[in-house]
């Protein structure tokens, strides 16, 4: 559940780097995903056309973002254009701090967040792993918050367990993994640490087979879910022996 | 006149209303110099010159 309403599932795909309508619809019938996020762009810079007919025919929920914005201002703009060409409220506020890192400007996403729920948006921020940052943008009312596991595009997976969990325990709103994730076991951990759900781009669409792969991340959600509700074990400095050890054979 | 749009230089004729820069809606959104205009508003708004105009549409995108 989101902002009151249900997905079909914890995953959730970023279409960027999915080169043709077709590659989109392989992708998304494998992942199975309860959203997938496209961004906004001036129409005479479309490489491949067609790419929102093909998602309205999959019957997938699409969650525009602001990828790209380096600004509040920028990135209020973009929301506004993505709410009148897509005729939907939700929106992934992304304010980019510089182009380099890909790191989120806090300062400004807190700002951009506050004016969107004024607007009647329903604000997901993608943000740092930080769980005062994440309480703030609660605080204005972001239906979500959306840390990032590492860097944009880097795979290199959930580099702070620790934060992620505690920006779970930090805020009562859905959190979303976003961002870093490389491998189904990273989504995995993701929903094993709490998170509600995991967006993943660049992991299924740069993957060798991305269909695969998007198959990959469908199952490490879903183990991932079912492992946080399951209660794992804890950790032992010790071993201790599975087995019973009454009825052994001794010679 | 001319205007620009999505960031190209365009010559036009004096008076053009939005719909005849964008005929179909569907998809799209439009602002004009930073503010939104919204479809149903499309066929009552000339332009003027020199007015930046923005066309965008959903893409692939993380």
């Amino acid at each position: 559940m989101l902002a009151g309403e249900p997905l079909a599932s914890r995953l959730w795909i970023g279409t960027g780097g999915l080169t043709s309508p077709e590659s989109v619809r392989r992708v998304v019938e494998a992942a199975e995903p309860g959203l997938v996020t496209v961004s906004m762009r001036r129409t005479s810079d479309l490489a491949a056309g067609g790419l929102l007919a093909t998602l309205r025919e999959l019957g997938v929920r699409i969650l525009p973002n602001t990828a790209g914005c380096l600004s509040a201002r920028e990135a209020v703009l973009t929301a506004e254009l993505a709410r009148e060409a897509l005729q939907t409220n939700w929106v992934k506020l992304e304010v980019i701090g510089d182009e380099r890192s890909l790191l989120p400007d806090v300062v400004d996403l807190v700002a951009a967040a506050a004016t969107l729920v004024d607007r009647g948006f329903t604000v997901l921020p993608y943000t740092t792993a930080d769980p005062v940052v994440a309480r703030r943008l609660v605080d204005v009312g972001c239906a979500a918050v959306m840390p990032l596991g590492s860097p944009i595009g880097s795979g290199r997976g959930i580099a702070d367990p620790h934060a992620i969990a505690a920006i779970r325990a930090a805020v009562s709103v859905p959190v979303v993994l976003d961002a870093g994730i490389g491998t189904a076991s990273e989504a995995a951990l993701a929903l094993e640490l709490g998170c509600d759900a995991a967006l993943v781009a660049t992991a299924v669409t740069r993957a060798e087979d991305p269909v695969a792969m998007a198959t990959a991340m469908r199952h490490g959600v879903l183990a991932g879910s079912l492992a946080a509700g399951a209660g794992r074990i804890p950790r032992r400095e010790e071993p201790r022996a599975s087995s019973p050890m009454h009825g052994r054979v001794t010679v | 006149m001319q205007l620009i749009v999505n960031g190209r230089t365009t010559r036009v004729r004096d008076g053009l209303r939005l719909t005849d820069l964008v005929p179909d809606p569907r998809g799209v959104a439009v602002a004009v110099n930073g503010s939104v205009v919204r479809a149903a508003d499309w066929s009552h708004t000339r332009l003027r010159d020199d007015d930046r105009v923005e066309v965008v549409t959903a893409h692939q995108g993380g």
